[in-house]
Parts: C-alpha cells; sequence; structure tokens
C-alpha cells in the first residue's frame, strides 16, 4: 500500500469503484466466507482430527478412548498384537510398487496416445479427446465390474493363458496382480493422457526441424526437442496419476482379491468393517506421508534433470 | 503437424481398444439371452425391462439422482461464490495464497483421504447431532467439499477469459453492484457456472469412495448397489445397469464438451 493511499484514508480505485480497502475486504470476506467456512469445517478441521485419531486409543464399536498412544503407528510398521510380522510393511511396499508401475506405463502409453490426437485434424480432436474421457468418467465399480468379466475363466484371454499354461486350467486371471494392473491403468490412463496432449498440441515444431537439420541423432531429437517442451504436462500427468494410484481403493479390492490387498482396501476395512478408526487413521497418514514423498521424489528428480539440461547448454 | 510414424498409430489404437474392450463386452452381454455365462443365446431387451420394474433400483436410482443433484446445486453456488471472492477483491498477496492453499487441497488430496477424515469426524459429530448419521446429508457433504474446487476452478478460468474490462466500463456508467451483477457478470460468467455445474455433475455420478464410507442403509447408490450385487456373481441384470450407467456417462460428457467448446469458441 503507497503512502499516498494512506492519506485518503485507504481509499483505493478497484475495477472502476473507489472504495475504501476495509469495505471492500469486508463484502469480499463475504463471498468467499460460506466456501472457506465450508472447506475447513469439512476438510482441514477433519484432517487434523485424523492425525489426532491416529494418537489415541480405539473404544468398542468404532468409539474413541482418549488417551494418548504410538500403538497405532507402530501397527502401521507391521507391530501388532502378536509380535512383527510382514504383512502390513508387504502391502505398504505392494501399493507403492503398484502405484509406481501403473505411472509409468501409463507415461510411456501416453506419448502414442497424445501425439495421435494432436495428429488428427482440429474438428475430429475434440472426439477422440472424448473417446479418452468417457471410461475416465464412468463409474469406477463399473470398469472393475467390465475387467472382472473379461478376465473371467471362459474369456478368451484366461482361455490363452491356460492353453499357455501361466495359470491353471479352470483358473482365470482374476483375481490377481494383471487383473489389478490392467484395471489401475486403464483407470488413470486419461490422467496422464490430458495433461500431456495439451502440452503437446502447443508442441512448436519448429524446434524439432532446427534439431533434425542440425543432424541431431533421434533420441537427443526426442530428449531435446519434443520432452524438454513437454516437461510440465509430464509433472502435472505424474501427479494426478501417482496419487490416485496410491489411494486406490475399489479397484485392488474387486480384481485383486484379498490376496492382493493396497493400502487402499486395508485403510477401507478399518473404517468399514473392523471399526477401528485410529488404526485406520494412522494408515491414512501413512498413505498421505507416502504419497508426498513420491511426488517430491518425482519433482527433485526432474528439478535435478533440468539443471543438468542446462549445464549441456553451457557447455 | 508432422507425419507420425505408422507404429505410433498402431500403439494409440491399441490402447483405446483395451480401454473400450471391457465396456463393450458388458454391453454385448447386456443384452444376450442368457442370465450367467458367456455363450451367444440370441438378442433380447428383457434385462433392461427387469431393471425396470425392479423397485430397488428404483430407489438407488432415485438416491443418485438426489445425491448428485443437492450436492451439484450447493457446490456450484458456494464454488462460484469462492471464485468471484478471490478473484475480484483487492486481498494481500498472502491471503491470496492462503486461499489458493484451502481451495486446491481436496484437488490433490486422495479421496480415500477425504473419505477417511470426514468419516471421523462425522463420527464425533453424530453424538451433536443424528444429522451427522450414515445417509443422505452426510453424503451430500461430502460430494460438495470435493466438487467446490473444481467448481471454482472452472469458473476463475471463465472469470480470466473475460477479464474486468467490461466490468470497468459499467462501472464507470455509474451501474450499481447487484444491477452489474445481474445484467453484466452473470451473463457473462454463465457458461463457466454452467460448465462448472456439470463437471460438479460428472464428479458425484462417478464417485463411489466418499459415498461408500459415508452412506447408510437406506442411501445406497447406484454404484454401491452394482458394488453389491457383484458378490452374487456376475448377472446379466447387472449388466444391463452398468451399460444404462455407461451410456449416460456418454451422454454427460458430449454434453460437457459441447459446453466447453462453445465457451472456446466465443
Amino acid at each position: 500500500m503507497s503512502r499516498a493511499e494512506h492519506a485518503t484514508g485507504s481509499v483505493i480505485v478497484w475495477h472502476g469503484q473507489m472504495k475504501r480497502r476495509r469495505a471492500l475486504l469486508l463484502r469480499g470476506g463475504l463471498y468467499v466466507g460460506v466456501g472457506l467456512l465450508w472447506l475447513v469445517l469439512f476438510l482441514a478441521l477433519p484432517a487434523l482430527l485424523l492425525v489426532v485419531i491416529a494418537m489415541i486409543q480405539r473404544g468398542p464399536y468404532g468409539t474413541f478412548v482418549w488417551e494418548l498412544t504410538t500403538e497405532n503407528l507402530t501397527r502401521t510398521m507391521g507391530w501388532g498384537m502378536f509380535g512383527w510380522s510382514a504383512d502390513t510393511l508387504r502391502i505398504l511396499g505392494r501399493t507403492i510398487t503398484v502405484a509406481s508401475v501403473t505411472t509409468a506405463v501409463n507415461l510411456v502409453l501416453s506419448f502414442p496416445l497424445a501425439f495421435f490426437i494432436a495428429s488428427r485434424p482440429r474438428r475430429s480432436r475434440m472426439a477422440w479427446l472424448a473417446l479418452i474421457i468417457v471410461p475416465c468418467c464412468t463409474n469406477m465399480v463399473v470398469r472393475a465390474y467390465a475387467w472382472m468379466l473379461v478376465l473371467s475363466p471362459q474369456f478368451p484371454p484366461s482361455r490363452a493363458a491356460q492353453a499357455l499354461g501361466w495359470i491353471d486350467d479352470g483358473a482365470g486371471l482374476y483375481p490377481g496382480p494383471l487383473a489389478v494392473y490392467l484395471g489401475m491403468i486403464t483407470t488413470l490412463l486419461p490422467f496422464t493422457v490430458l495433461p500431456i496432449y495439451t502440452n503437446v498440441e502447443r508442441l512448436d515444431w519448429s524446434l524439432v526441424e532446427a534439431a533434425s537439420d542440425l543432424y541431431a541423432s533421434r533420441w537427443r531429437v526426442f530428449r531435446h526437442a519434443i520432452l524438454a517442451q513437454i516437461r510440465p504436462g509430464l509433472v502435472a500427468a505424474i501427479v494426478l496419476t501417482f496419487i490416485p494410484a496410491m489411494g486406490m481403493f475399489v479397484i485392488p479390492k474387486l480384481l485383486g482379491g484379498s490376496k492382493y490387498m493396497l493400502v487402499g482396501d486395508l485403510i477401507q476395512q478399518q473404517f468399514g468393517e473392523s471399526r477401528d478408526y485410529p488404526y485406520g487413521a494412522a494408515l491414512s497418514l501413512v498413505l498421505m506421508a507416502m504419497t508426498l514423498l513420491g511426488l517430491w521424489l518425482s519433482r527433485r528428480y526432474f528439478r535435478k534433470s533440468s539443471e543438468s539440461r542446462g549445464g549441456e547448454a553451457a557447455l | 503437424m508432422k507425419r507420425l510414424h505408422p507404429a505410433l498409430y498402431v500403439a494409440a489404437l491399441a490402447t483405446i481398444l483395451v480401454i473400450y474392450l471391457p465396456l463393450l463386452a458388458v454391453a454385448a452381454f447386456s443384452i444376450n439371452d442368457a442370465e450367467r455365462g458367456f455363450v451367444w443365446y440370441g438378442f433380447t431387451l428383457k434385462w433392461y425391462g427387469q431393471l425396470w420394474h425392479d423397485q430397488r433400483v428404483r430407489q438407488v436410482t432415485v438416491n443418485t439422482l438426489l445425491l448428485a443433484g443437492a450436492s451439484t446445486v450447493i457446490s456450484t453456488i458456494i464454488g462460484t461464490l469462492l471464485a468471484l471472492g478471490m478473484d475480484r477483491f483487492p486481498w494481500p498477496r498472502r491471503v491470496r495464497t492462503m486461499l489458493d492453499g484451502v481451495v486446491y487441497l481436496p484437488v490433490v488430496t486422495p479421496d480415500i483421504i477425504i473419505a477417511a477424515s470426514l468419516v471421523a469426524a462425522f463420527a464425533l459429530l453424530r453424538t451433536l447431532s443424528s444429522f451427522f448419521d450414515p445417509g443422505l446429508p452426510a453424503m451430500i457433504i461430502g460430494h460438495v467439499t470435493f466438487q467446490v474446487s473444481f467448481v471454482t476452478l472452472v469458473v476463475r478460468s471463465r472469470l480470466a477469459v473475460i477479464g474486468t474490462n467490461l466490468e470497468e466500463a459499467a462501472r464507470d456508467l455509474y451501474a450499481s453492484t447487484p444491477y452489474l451483477m445481474r445484467r453484466i457478470l452473470l451473463p457473462l460468467l454463465l457458461p463457466g457456472i454452467l460448465g462448472g455445474a456439470m463437471l460438479a455433475l460428472v464428479l458425484s455420478l462417478d464417485d463411489f469412495v466418499i459415498s461408500f464410507f459415508t452412506s447408510g442403509p437406506q442411501s445406497t447408490t447406484l454404484p454401491i448397489h452394482i458394488y453389491g450385487e457383484l458378490r452374487r456373481g456376475l448377472t446379466a441384470r447387472t449388466h444391463a445397469l452398468s451399460t444404462i450407467i455407461l451410456l449416460a456417462t456418454v451422454l454427460l460428457v458430449l454434453a460437457l464438451q459441447r459446453l466447453s467448446r462453445r465457451q472456446t469458441d466465443q
């Protein structure tokens, strides 16, 4: 705020109206107030509550006993009632693996799709985009259900796997890891494709041509002329794919069965059948921490690779 | 655009095919004249007829639409006000950053965390009022909580497109605030508000996790209903129900796209 404004009693000209700053902000507060209150009340405070609940004891039937304990948090690391077991850690590790592999596969699959759609005539691009978006907006249960049908024992994919001896005769490809991966990859693919596509569409091809004209190898053209331009979309794609992949719960539950649990299923179990809210809250915190760690690592990697690019340019 | 390598075409089309294959299979078996199994017995629409007469399915559909409708209306109003409030007032930089942070929190939080924290909060609030028991009101609160941010996102992008020139011109010509709102800002903003509302609707219909965590026995929605049916195995009636949901989604996405195209054309 400049001194002149102070002198006039903090009156400012704002979009064609001359008002006191305080009067304007008061009115702005009314606009923002409801939404802010809602988000604080039903998002921020409950999230804080989750942190608190993770550190207290459970009572019977989903009630709380307000006594501090670290039991829930140590339980997420495997120390249970009967000593240490690797089960929970195995589920956590599997979650990270599945989410990372899904994100990586989706990135690879997204490139042909994004370039393909961007190469369509302007008019039909919208139709192709709709084709990608529709399955993403179809309910997750319906999509998981569709895979259950296709991967059931009598269907060609399972028959082929039986013939090749990968699975027993009469067995299906679901429930199992393959079904979970297929479900996760196809469910999250639109989230990976769309951010990459928006960058590919705006790609400056003259840079690619310039690189080719200067005898850059195909790989160097891809890396320095294409990938470098898509980087922002790539980062957004990773965020939009990795976060839901870590917290995914219906797909692994329906397609993986009880032997291929992910942490999302485990959390749901605590808030559902087991009614062990404190343990569920502790697991949620671990999930959140792992997600943030993964995003931080990928961001650091990207920053580092862009720094090394800068170094090359300086050379 | 340069010409692409043929292998890219093949890869892209194969990926789209793999995404659609299961959904098409479900649609195909929903018009098969056999309740279970995977052998083609001929064309029939009787499973759709059975769904039409199923009281339970009707009730569940009503619940789904009620939840989607109510949460969309509430979140559109709150989200639009939030967008206006954030963009059109001289907030200090720190307040602006804080608002941005809070509003985009639901976008980057895994939905299972939102669901879990709501269940925990409702468990406490329940001791104060039965309003927070598992059921429709609790589900509406849950849905609005994640919808608001998306509405705000869409409306804000429209606000940025409109710019402030027309508003300033109106003010210079002595338009009062109500007049400015009614005759200038809202008509210009309408495509954005509608787009936000459509997105909120799609998100609500697509949601399973938050509904599943907060629903009660009387407030089952279609996805939860299908989830329950799955324990009885795959039947043609569930195929039919899934196909209807798929078709409804197609229509919604097309409508949403048409709306956003009109917005960019302007």
